[in-house]
């Protein structure tokens, strides 16, 4: 019992940074109908950025988490200046954006490869300061705790600018339909760079939680979250915010689960994958998904 | 002739890997032109590979043998996946088959039978370099044939508009399959003469990566023409020598260099390569002057 | 026998009932019109015909067989074709291969003689391709034959649209707005097509807003409206029935 609540709490702990990550992904899906694979990218240039800060500049770990963000959203203001923003009025502006995330997918992680070497590295210890609470048999660390709290506020900070301020309506609206709102006056362009801004700098706050999480950070860690994190979209729903959030804390449970169960993590990733598979035959729409499977 | 054997004895390899590389991108290619966005031909590859590998190294086949029999073990499973698989759309086929490759990826790590994660080692090296290139002159003739017939003329007529061509009379769901398994199946028999040529494979060969750069050879190479496939995998794959040869040693050189030649040729030039040379490849769309209609 | 009977068709989508019990028969050889407000159910009413969707309830015989439940391509292999509302080529083709492509059902091009590129099938391409300029000329785009589809004028396209159609060798055609912003040469034009091919023993069921066109070329005419059929008779009657004329508030009804 006490394995299990335990394996439930670690799987909350990652589903919180795989729901951070995939709200990334779904924002701009849900607004653009493009799928960004370059968001992985941003999410390792985040962290490393992050680690450098700290390592580099000797920041605190609390000054280089922003900063390190705010350059992750600046980086998905590039992205769509770059890739996206001149496709914006092709017949096949979905494909041939996924084409260019790609391909700037590969440009930020040569740059971290080059930049920051192919090493495995991790935050210096003492970066974060490291409390560990045990009850009922199960154990918590400080760390895991602010994870999830720093995950949860800026989910709901997220949700609060999308639903109370006039640029997160105006996303709102743009993700309904980008030629209406176009007609109402919003300034489509501005609104679509606002969310690449979140959305990246979601992507960049995950990598350096994941980081932290895990104590290891390498230019390739976006590609053990990249398929991931289109798994858990796709579970909650392309498109959908609490659907992303409801999807990751799934999926990270699901992990944690079959670790457990089979005693081996061969599985774990199978599982996801065949999960995956399942949903888009039955229900591609996912969980929340608002069902539209675009026509080819 | 000196010149010639001193040339494959420098080149062999890259020659090799120029003819590998341009067949499974051809396997993707006609799935491709059917407008289905698969990004499963890696995986089909690999599991061409590894039956083939197994049935020579365990079960002492003829090198013929193995060879068809990987090629066709590809199509079963082709088959057997596509038909619920190949009703997704766009973005959502391309995820479900990277879910599909990942799924293959991890059996073949976890598998006794595959060797693990340290490959299928040994395997009889009976592939050459004649072998190889005459089945993509056979694949791509067959291909370039292809498009003038019934079969051809469906798959463009799917990728141009799916809907249109149902009420023309085309069975859709048929030539979306056909088309995927026949690049299944070439890809299977290309990635069992891969498996005869280097005495050993590796799960990660036929990841996520290769997936990836598969789509990246026809993008580039352009997906209108036969032409293109063959163009691309021979450009990029040759690339990474080029660069070395005049100095450009470090990867993450390499690799943004790819990235930056998909970006230029998605933003700029997004019929591919072989669009720089006209309409390549327009049918003979003239009716002959003396015909009863008399226009030409 | 009529060659088309559409009996209590039914339709519906999440809370919205596009088609309630539509029922109307379509008279071989004959220019069947079907108007209505927007909104009505037309376009759906085609959608269900042509097997792109499948209907709630009803059925749909063509010659005394039922047809509802096939799948698209088996119900245009029965010899019904149709066009798109909103045009729906093959854009990267151009006019002549669009037609090609509507070959389908009727040209073989088995692929062995192709791969090894022998005279008989180099012959029959030539009479396949002889045949598509004719439905282009048919249809006044014959010139036009290299021009890429997505390059064409709005009136070309509906035209090509036709063209492709008539490449079937349909017995039905389902014409969805084939006149929708042409001018009087083009109206005059299609007209004069449309009655040709009646005379060749085809029927035409017609969707159109441009009344005096309806008027003239169509021998019946079926009014639906909210989803479902108000009234089905002569345009004569059509033009003085009371409800018709109120359901289009007293506009294109009116207008000769």
């Amino acid at each position: 019992m006490e394995v299990f609540l335990q394996q439930l709490i670690n799987g909350l702990f990652i589903g919180s940074v795989y729901g951070l990550f995939a709200v990334g992904y779904t924002l701009v899906f849900g607004v653009l109908d493009i799928l960004n694979l370059a968001h992985p990218a941003v999410f390792t240039l985040g962290g490393l950025v992050a680690l450098w800060l700290v390592e580099g500049a000797h920041l605190s770990i609390w000054a280089a988490f922003p900063l390190a963000v705010l350059f992750a959203g600046l980086l998905g203001i590039l992205l769509d200046r770059i890739a996206f923003a001149p496709l914006r009025h092709r017949a096949d502006s979905y494909f041939s954006g996924l084409i260019s995330s790609i391909a700037m997918a590969i440009i930020f992680e040569s740059a971290a490869l080059g930049i920051f070497g192919a090493r495995t590295v991790r935050f210096p210890a003492g970066t974060v300061s490291m409390h560990i609470w045990r009850f009922s048999g199960v154990t918590v660390t400080s760390l895991q705790v602010e994870i999830v709290l720093v995950a949860v506020l800026l989910m709901v900070a997220l949700t609060s600018f999308l639903h109370r301020t006039r640029i997160g309506k105006a996303i709102r609206a743009v993700a309904e339909s980008e030629r209406t709102a176009r007609l109402l006056g919003i300034h489509v362009d501005a609104v679509i760079a606002w969310t690449f801004f979140i959305s990246s700098a979601l992507g960049g706050a995950a990598g350096i939680l994941f980081g932290l999480y895990f104590d290891s950070l390498s230019p390739d860690m976006g590609r053990s979250i990249e398929l991931k994190g289109l798994a858990v979209i796709v579970l909650g729903g392309m498109g959908s915010i609490p659907g992303a959030i409801l999807g990751g804390v799934a999926f990270g449970l699901s992990e944690v689960m079959t670790v457990a169960i089979t005693g081996t993590s061969n599985l774990r990733d199978a599982v996801a994958f065949t999960v995956l598979f399942l949903i888009l035959l039955v229900r591609p729409s996912g969980l929340l998904g608002r069902g539209r499977i675009r026509e080819a | 002739m000196d010149f010639f054997t001193h040339f494959l004895a420098v080149y062999g390899s890259l020659i090799n890997f120029i003819g590998i590389n341009a067949l499974l991108a051809l396997s993707l290619y006609v799935t491709l032109s059917a407008g289905q966005l698969s990004l499963g031909n890696a995986a089909f590859a690999g599991i061409g590979a590894y039956s083939a590998g197994v049935l020579t190294m365990h079960y002492n086949a003829p090198f013929v043998v193995s060879i068809i029999t990987g090629a066709l073990l590809a199509g079963i499973v082709a088959l057997a996946i596509g038909l619920p698989v190949l009703r997704l759309r766009g973005v959502f086929l391309a995820i479900a088959t990277l879910g599909f490759g990942e799924v293959v990826r991890i059996a073949a790590v976890n598998l006794d039978i595959t060797g693990g994660a340290q490959g299928l080692v040994g395997i009889p090296n009976k592939t050459t370099t004649w072998m190889i290139f005459l089945a993509l002159a056979a694949a791509s003739y067959f291909i370039a044939r292809m498009r003038t017939s019934r079969i051809g003329w469906s798959f463009e007529s799917i990728r141009e508009d799916e809907t249109a061509a149902a009420v023309t009379g085309i069975n859709t769901t048929y030539y979306k399959t056909l088309s995927f398994t026949i690049g299944a199946i070439i890809a299977g028999l290309t990635g069992a003469l891969y498996a005869h040529l280097n005495y050993i494979i590796t799960p990660g060969e036929f990841g996520f990566s290769a997936a990836v750069n598969l789509l990246i050879y026809n993008i580039v190479g352009g997906t209108q023409y036969w032409v293109g496939p063959l163009l691309g995998a021979t450009l990029l794959t040759s690339l990474p020598e080029v660069l070395r040869g005049i100095g450009v040693t470090a990867g993450p050189i390499r690799m943004c260099v790819n990235g930056v030649i998909l970006l230029l040729v998605i933003l700029y030039l997004p019929n591919g390569l072989v669009s720089l040379f006209g309409r390549a490849g327009a049918r003979k769309t003239k009716v002959r002057a003396d015909s009863p209609s008399g226009e030409v | 026998m009529m060659l088309l009977q559409i009996d209590r068709i039914t339709r519906n989508f999440g809370g919205v009932c596009a088609l309630e019990s539509v029922s109307f028969p379509v008279e071989r050889g004959t220019i069947h019109g079907l108007i209505g407000p927007n909104g009505a159910g037309k376009t759906t009413l085609i959608n269900v015909l042509s097997g792109l969707i499948k209907p709630d309830s009803g059925s749909i015989l063509l010659d005394g067989a039922p047809i509802h439940h096939l799948p698209p391509h088996r119900i245009a292999a029965l010899g019904v074709a149709r066009t798109f509302q909103n045009i729906r080529l093959f854009p990267a083709m151009n006019c002549l291969e669009n037609v090609v492509a509507g070959q389908h059902l009727v040209a073989g091009r088995p692929l062995f003689p192709r791969l090894l590129n022998l005279p008989s099938a180099r012959r029959e391409e030539q009479a396949y391709r002889e045949q598509a300029m004719a439905c282009l000329e048919r249809v006044g785009i014959a010139r036009r034959a290299q021009v890429l589809a997505r390059s064409l004028s709005y009136g070309e396209r509906r035209r090509l649209e036709i063209a492709r159609a008539l490449a079937m060798r349909p017995r039905l055609l389902l014409l969805d707005e084939p006149v929708a912003g042409m001018r009087r040469r083009g109206l005059e034009q299609v007209g004069d097509l449309l009655v040709s091919l009646i005379n060749e023993n085809m029927t035409i069921l017609l969707i159109e807003h441009n009344m005096s066109f309806v008027m003239r070329v169509c021998s019946t005419i079926t009014v639906l409206n909210f989803g479902s059929t108000l009234t089905t008779g002569t345009p004569e009657e059509i033009g003085q029935h009371p409800q018709v004329i109120e359901a289009y508030l007293g506009g294109a009804g009116c207008h000769a």
